[in-house]
């Protein structure tokens, strides 16, 4: 059984939907890359899978073991405070929050997962800095870092390389990948760069008029795929 | 100096006077524990308008002749808090719109009704004294030390047990949800504990200063530290200091004690953004 189901979903806002008849099915393993116009809903589909959003209409179910609580998750941007004083060390462990349940304090084994996360992520050294001084791309690898404490088994990442430059972008994908390949992470991805989307997904999901889910090979000869990176090439 | 000291001494025989210590550095304390949270979260707002709440409850205490007044203050706090919260989540523009609402008329109402029924031939000193906690530290009884004690032990133990949650949820809400938190409970016991350090407060600095309690410890305090932890420690010891410092000036001076603790309160901001900008400078 598939990890995550999605069934004729409709998003949307206080009653007002933004995007209807989303239907795809996420196994475990795969490389799901999310794709569509601004404004089409991805983000909003992403909050609706986590639980944030109540869908309009349809079905989300989880399945072959995954349970809500389990999904890492890396919004979109940094909504977080830009002046909040937090050090990379704290903010990390903040994602064992989840697991803790109602116990106050973390124990030994959530540093550790939290170590082992910023080790994955080669954060290691900023442990100590403030995260609201650090470069995008660290600050980017410090969430990731919170998500992966927080996932058993599903990455969930909103445009993770927003506002990177080439080069960042790049080493955020080879990280993305190998969680991926090494870790057996199943990856949801909503990216607005469909050459990486086409390079490294297994899977694609476009969000818009005419929606489309299936592997990329099929998704490549769609037409709206062409016009789609046609548009992105501009 | 050493009539200062032996002026002091004079003062700490007073029982009143060593209530007020107690009861001022405690209250600081806890007002200056939740002042990140309360910052980051652009929730000082709120905080703002239920002192104004606070005061109308205070009023009305006054007016009905209750003995003990914090037996109405706290629950009508405590409530508007929680209507405040959940108004506020909902939408934000609503949300300011019904703080501003709420606050100012319990201001008004508040005055309105201490100047109908008040029996007080001194009406311009209660307003005031409430407004601005002239003497009110130095007048507590017995149960209300008591109270101010045990409540704000409350508040430092539940600080303690939930800092990490508070961390999770002040500083990203919607990833603490996807996480399995339950950010609205903890948001709710926020302003609730918020609603009654307001209460706590109005004894030591009346309910027009609260805010610069609440706001003033965390703010210089990020002036120089970098993580949570030791800007939360590092407010909470610059706050107890200007309490106490300031209530032993306002006895030795004989100034108002609430406006005196804030005025060490911008001391010691001032003296912490000018460590922070130095330091800035030096870094690069
Ligand atoms: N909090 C909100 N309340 C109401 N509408 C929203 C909200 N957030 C986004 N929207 C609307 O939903 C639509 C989809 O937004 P979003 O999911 O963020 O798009 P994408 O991530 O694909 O760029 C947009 O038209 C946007 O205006
Ligand atoms: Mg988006």
């Amino acid at each position: 059984m598939a990890q995550i189901i999605c069934e004729d979903v409709t998003l949307g806002y206080d009653g007002k939907a933004v995007q209807t008849g989303i239907t795809f099915a996420v196994e475990a393993g795969d490389y799901l890359c999310i794709v569509g116009e601004n404004g089409s809903g991805k983000s909003t589909l992403v909050k609706t899978v986590l639980g944030l959003l109540p869908p309009l209409d349809g079905r989300i179910t989880f399945g072959d073991g995954l349970r809500a609580g389990e999904i890492g998750y890396l919004p979109q941007q940094t909504i977080v405070q830009q002046d909040f004083p937090a050090s990379v060390r704290e903010i990390v462990l903040s994602g064992c929050q989840g697991r803790r349940g109602f116990s106050p304090f973390y124990t030994a084994q959530d540093r550790q997962r939290a170590a082992r996360a910023m080790e994955r992520m080669e954060i290691t050294d900023l442990a100590g800095r403030c995260y609201r001084e650090l470069s995008g791309g660290q600050q980017q690898r410090v969430l990731l870092a919170r998500a992966l404490c927080a996932a058993k088994k599903v990455l969930l990442l909103d445009e993770p390389t927003a506002g990177l430059d080439p080069y960042v972008t790049e080493e955020m994908y080879a990280l993305v990948r190998s969680l991926n390949r090494e870790d057996g992470m199943t990856i949801m991805m909503i990216s607005h760069d469909m050459t990486a989307a086409l390079k490294y997904a297994d899977h694609i999901l476009h969000v818009g008029a005419c929606p489309f889910f299936g592997a990329k090979e099929e998704y490549i000869r769609t037409d709206l795929a062409k016009k789609f990176a046609g548009e992105g090439e501009k | 100096m050493t009539q200062i000291f032996e002026k002091l001494a004079l003062y700490f025989t007073y029982p009143f006077v060593r209530y007020a210590l107690i009861v001022g550095v405690l209250i600081a304390l806890c007002s200056s524990l939740f002042g990140v949270t309360l910052v980051l979260k652009r929730f000082s707002f709120i905080g703002d308008g239920l002192s104004h709440v606070a005061f109308g409850g205070m009023a009305v205490a006054a007016v009905v002749g209750v003995t003990n007044d914090m037996l109405v203050v706290l629950p009508v706090t405590v409530i508007c808090a929680i209507l405040l919260l959940k108004s506020s989540t909902r939408a934000k523009i609503k949300g300011d719109a019904a703080v501003a609402m709420i606050s100012v008329g319990a201001l008004a109402v508040g005055y309105l009704l201490m100047n109908i029924f008040s029996t007080s031939s001194n009406l311009a000193g209660d307003v005031c004294g409430t407004l601005f906690g002239s003497t009110s530290i130095l007048t507590l009884n017995k149960i209300e030390v008591w109270a101010s004690v045990i409540l704000s032990v409350l508040v430092v133990i539940f600080f303690i047990l939930f800092y990490n949650k508070i961390f999770a949820v002040t500083f990203d809400e919607d990833f603490a949800r996807t996480a399995g938190t339950p950010v609205g409970a903890y948001n709710l016991l926020i302003s609730v504990i918020i609603a009654v350090i307001i209460v706590l407060a109005m004894n030591l600095v009346g309910s027009l200063l609260i805010s610069a309690l609440v706001i003033f410890p965390a703010l210089s305090a990020m002036r120089v530290f970098k993580n949570f932890k030791s800007v939360t420690i590092c407010s909470a010891v610059l706050s107890v200091c200007c309490a106490a410092l300031g209530i032993l000036i306002s006895i030795l001076a004989g100034t108002p004690v609430g406006s005196t603790i804030v005025a060490a309160d911008i001391t010691a901001f001032f003296i912490f953004w000018i460590i922070g900008t130095v330091r800035k400078g030096v870094g690069k």
